[in-house]
């Protein structure tokens, strides 16, 4: 069985007009990055078009995570992530690195101390 | 940067929710999210797939692959997400964003489909992400014994494996906190291996 969505879908064109193109984002965004209007990006004083307005409203709010940005603005990920890391480059958004827990890497306490948290909060569900 | 110092330590975690087609990934995904599953996609062009040679070809044809996932506020500076892996298991280029730093994986399997799982699981040992199987009762009737589930899949006796519905709350969160404590408990004795 194959999905709808896993068929060929034409140009890569399209998707990235709002890009001007780009295809490469000045930061890598991890997928569930947090995202968070600044002080600048609420002041709607910098805002460069509709799709930053869109991004500045949508994370002024309560935090979102990139993959949460591309989903409710129906565009792809790679495209959100252009348009994120060009606004966290301008200091309209702040954005919040996950915690990693890869196997081979990171800060082991602080990995520990997290799952802790996460363990207790899902107790509390 | 502009972010009120009471924000600072804001941090997110992700799990993972890999298993065939139809096993009811986005079900256990939400059953326990907060919000409506919401689907995220991601293009990527042919030429990536090393089969077409496009170069030539100024229109490149696209593939998407679309993920669902959830969200749960642990804490109002810490949000963990549960990403459903793609359908199909050919679209590793999106696994291996998915996995990269997640806290370990689900695997849910459907008991009369139980090879669908056998690239996911061979994935996760490749890339060392910690995971448990948990095995869809979609009928709430566990038909096979859990030993002859491991034999089958060829899992160590270290890996957690449990029944599971995933429409239930509760049951879903269950499996969660099993996988968190599992993760934890190789934390532990690793460290305990070292000193």
């Amino acid at each position: 069985m194959v999905l709808g969505g896993d068929e060929p879908t034409g140009s890569l064109v399209r998707p990235y007009a709002v890009t001007r193109g780009r295809t490469r984002p000045q930061l890598e965004i991890a997928l569930e990055a947090l995202v968070e209007t600044t002080a600048r990006g609420r002041s709607g004083q910098f805002l460069g078009g509709r799709e930053q307005k869109v991004i500045v409203d949508l994370c002024g709010g309560r935090l979102q995570s990139l993959a949460e940005i591309a989903a409710r603005m129906e565009v792809p990920l790679g495209v959100a992530r252009v348009l994120v890391a060009d606004m966290a480059a301008d200091g309209l958004l702040a954005v919040h690195e996950p915690t990693g827990f890869d196997a081979d890497g990171g800060d082991g306490s602080v990995g520990t101390e997290l799952l802790e948290r996460v363990l207790s909060g899902l107790r509390r569900l | 940067m502009n972010s009120p110092a009471d924000t600072s330590r804001v941090t997110s975690a992700k799990i993972v929710i890999a298993g065939g087609f139809g096993v009811g990934k986005t079900t256990l995904v939400g059953s326990v999210s907060e919000i409506t599953p919401l689907t995220t996609e991601a293009i990527m062009t042919s030429a990536s797939e090393g089969v077409d040679d496009n170069n030539l070809v100024p229109d490149k044809a696209t593939t998407t692959v679309a993920m669902d996932f959830g969200r749960i506020t642990i804490d109002q500076d810490l949000i963990l997400y549960l990403f459903g892996t793609p359908g199909q298991t050919r679209f590793w280029f999106m696994w291996d964003e998915l996995v990269r730093g997640a806290i370990g994986a689900i695997v849910l399997v459907d008991t009369r489909r139980l090879a669908d799982c056998f690239s996911v699981i061979d994935f996760f040992e490749h890339r060392k992400l910690p995971y448990l199987v948990a095995v869809n009762c979609f009928d709430g009737k566990q038909l096979h014994e859990i030993q002859d589930i491991r034999d089958a899949l060829q899992i160590s006796q270290d890996v957690p494996v449990v029944y599971t519905d995933a429409r239930n709350r509760e049951s879903t969160k269950q499996v969660l906190i099993k996988l968190v404590e599992y993760v934890l408990s190789m934390r532990r004795t690793r460290t305990v291996g070292v000193h």
